[in-house]
């Protein structure tokens, strides 16, 4: 076969003309990434801090005052309310009012003295599970914290000058060290939006010219498939590209989150991540004859799975365990781990080149399935 | 306007044939349908071939296979001195297709369309502005390069979409029922860019349901149930039906009249039309008196009944009833 030069410019021009008139499009490409990057940043927060907290002291002495104090000195909680008995506690979880009961029992004193085991009640609202938790956490080393403060004194006491713990606790976390949940979903957000600007704009700009019958006319026209292909791709994938810079530009601005690894080889990944994308909404446009059909197709294969399965708000390791086997096939699943290893670990291939194999795998496929798929329509 | 036509036809084709297009017994099946079965026919360079028959009879089919858009089961085709089925790209390059869909972009304008289509046929530079200005008086639509095609109405959509077809001056045409939906006037002007098209030595493969326009053709394909069943010109045609006569009868029980002659061995075809009816005759010298006698025995007044020349469509009508009873071996 000789070489022809490809006419791809044409079809480039055409749908970016389209494009730019269809303002719908033109809004979803463009504000929705900006719009999803605010509202994941600031309303989407995981971090629990200042939760309201009721305090039930039945014990009212120095020392239960002491140890009550602990936790508001801290910024997770704040004091609501003070409980003069316990009927009080009846219903006060049913409102928004407070999430967390603390019940100091009147032994409280009594029991530490005695150098036993005093106990203490938490109730907690469960109905947020994930905060719960995080709660749950905080109070338990809030309470561990004071244990041995307790314990520390009444060893002085008793005599010893110091006194050492088995093992000293010295947590500290990287990359992310505030644990922001900003951070953590800016590269997330990447691969969400061009899973969707992807495969969904895609999908639905093959389909529309089969809907509209214009298809047949490019099919007897002398435009090969490979140049129809390579003419409606490329300006989705310049749009996504510019969103994927959007995004980052605005993370940085936003929320401090900045690029400590290479750019090439984020540019690299998300390129060959972007090819899979293309590759599978081009699939789904073969497969369907209505616009309707394919942006269903398209938001149920790439956005629903993206944003719920791949990691990107849901931490994969908290799921059932047939949930993480279907993670597998999900490509974001892949791509989130390499975005935040470059963007907040600063990491290199070797510390995550398995991902990105499969991701160069899931590509080729992709694009191996749909150019034969397109090829039996076209041809 | 119309130069370089001839240019191309001679970068294009072998020129040892005086056919533009060749069928020789093409057939398409879908799994077992067979939706062309075993067709032949030639198109001289510069004729317009109208390609008739039912929906579903095929005719889209065999427009497609002679465009390279898929290739025969069977059989053979050459468009333009090509094969259909080895040298589509040569083909495709080479014609101008346009259905009845107008394939137009209608979220862009008038110009933009063109662009585009200019754009993937390689039109660049003076020859697309050329062509362009060419297309957009042609489809008098000068002064309204930006308008949306959305905003366009029928007549004009049709002859902009015929413009954009053409944009890179094939020798041949293919028009599938190009004029679908679209008011006498626009029809008309149609058919006169048409002719004018073929005078300048384009030819025109079209496909139609509405008769007058089988009428305005050099040569007419019947197609029906995937087979030929009458190809020459429309003369050719109204005589082949030379062996029948066919008269119109105007009396007082139409209904009871149709019935009572139906009976009659000689009778092949009866059909209402207005007020009368038509009765075709096979081997029946003498019609009008013998039908007059036999209406009058059932007490059955006639007010008229002469013989004419039967119309391209009482001749499409036998020829589908003879097929049809070819299968179902009933004889008339």
């Amino acid at each position: 076969m000789t070489m022809i030069p490809l006419n791809i410019l044409p079809i480039v021009r055409k749908e970016f003309r389209q494009i730019k008139r269809d303002k719908r499009i033109l809004s979803v490409l463009l504000f929705v990434p900006a719009l999803m990057l605010l509202m994941f940043g600031y309303a989407l927060n995981f971090d629990v801090k200042h939760t309201s907290m009721a305090v039930y002291d039945e014990d009212r002495t120095s020392v239960s005052r002491k140890f009550i104090e602990q936790f508001f000195i801290s910024e997770y909680f704040n004091k609501v309310q003070t409980l003069n008995s316990k009927a009080e506690i009846n219903g006060l979880l049913d409102g928004e009012h407070a999430r967390v009961v603390l019940v100091v029992p009147s032994t409280f004193t009594k029991d530490i003295q005695r150098g036993g085991a005093a106990s203490i009640q938490v109730i907690v609202d469960g109905a947020n599970s994930n905060a719960a938790a995080t709660v749950l956490g905080y109070i338990n080393a809030i309470v561990q914290q004071y244990s041995v403060k307790v314990m520390t004194e009444s060893f002085i006491r008793m005599g010893r000058q110091t006194m050492t713990m088995p093992i000293d606790f010295q947590p500290r976390v990287w990359y992310n060290p505030e644990l922001e949940s900003a951070k953590f979903l800016v590269p997330g957000l990447i691969a969400f939006i061009l899973m969707v600007t992807a495969v969904i704009s895609t999908a639905l700009a093959i389909v529309r010219e089969r809907e509209l019958g214009t298809m047949e006319q490019l099919m007897v026209s002398p435009i090969r498939p490979l140049e129809l292909i390579l003419g409606k791709t490329i300006p989705y994938t310049i749009i996504s590209l510019f969103a994927t810079v959007a995004i980052l530009f605005l993370g940085y601005l936003l929320f401090d989150v900045s690029i400590k690894g290479s750019i090439l080889l984020l540019s690299l990944v998300t390129f060959v991540f972007l090819v899979g994308s293309l590759g599978m909404g081009l699939l789904i446009s073969t497969l369907v004859e209505t616009q309707q059909l394919a942006f269903m197709i398209a938001v149920f294969v790439s956005m629903l799975p993206t944003f719920i399965l791949s990691g990107f708000v849901f931490p994969i390791r908290n799921m059932p365990y047939i949930i993480q086997v279907i993670t597998y096939v999900l490509p974001a699943r892949y791509f989130l781990v390499v975005l935040r290893a470059i963007i907040l670990k600063g990491a290199g291939l070797s510390a995550f080149w398995d991902q990105a194999l499969i991701l160069v795998i899931y590509a080729v496929i992709m694009i191996g399935i749909s150019s034969l798929r397109m090829r039996k329509i076209l041809a | 306007m119309w130069l370089g036509h001839k240019r191309q036809i001679a970068a294009g084709a072998p020129i040892d044939s005086d056919y533009a297009v060749v069928a020789e017994g093409l057939t398409k099946k879908f799994g077992k349908f067979v939706a062309v079965d075993h067709i032949s026919f030639k198109v001289k360079r510069g004729d317009i071939f109208g390609f008739l028959g039912p929906n579903g009879a095929g005719k889209s089919t065999t427009i497609r296979m002679l465009c390279g858009l898929f290739s025969p089961t069977e059989g053979s085709a050459r468009v333009g001195g090509f094969d259909i089925a080895t040298q589509p790209d040569e083909i495709k390059s080479r014609i101008g297709y346009m259905s009845q869909r107008f394939s137009l972009y209608e979220d862009l304008t008038v110009e933009q369309n063109i662009n585009f289509y200019g754009g993937i046929y390689g039109l660049e530079g003076s020859r697309l502005e050329e062509r362009k200005r060419w297309a957009i008086g042609m489809a008098g639509l000068t002064g309204k390069e930006s308008m949306l095609a959305h905003a366009l109405s029928g007549g004009w959509r049709q002859r902009l979409a015929l413009g954009c077809a053409i944009l890179h001056e094939p020798p041949i045409l293919f028009l599938d029922e190009p004029t679908g939906g679209v008011d006498p006037v626009s029809r008309r002007k149609f058919w006169d860019l048409i002719y004018d098209l073929s005078h300048r030595g384009v030819t025109v493969f079209v496909t139609t349901h509405y008769m007058d326009e089988a009428e305005h053709c050099n040569t007419i394909g019947l197609i029906y149930n995937g087979r030929l069943i009458a190809l020459g010109s429309p003369t050719e045609l109204k005589h082949s039906l030379d062996r029948y006569s066919v008269f119109e009868v105007q009396c007082t029980h139409p209904i009871d009249a149709m019935e009572m002659l139906q009976t009659q061995e000689w009778t092949t075809e009866t059909s209402i039309f207005g007020s009368a009816f038509h009765i075709s005759t096979l081997n029946l010298p003498d019609g009008e008196k013998i039908i007059q006698k036999l209406l009058k025995k059932e007490k059955i007044a006639v007010s008229r009944i002469e013989k004419i020349i039967p119309s391209l469509e009482d001749v499409f009508i036998h020829r589908i009833a003879e097929e049809d009873s070819r299968h179902t071996g009933v004889l008339h």
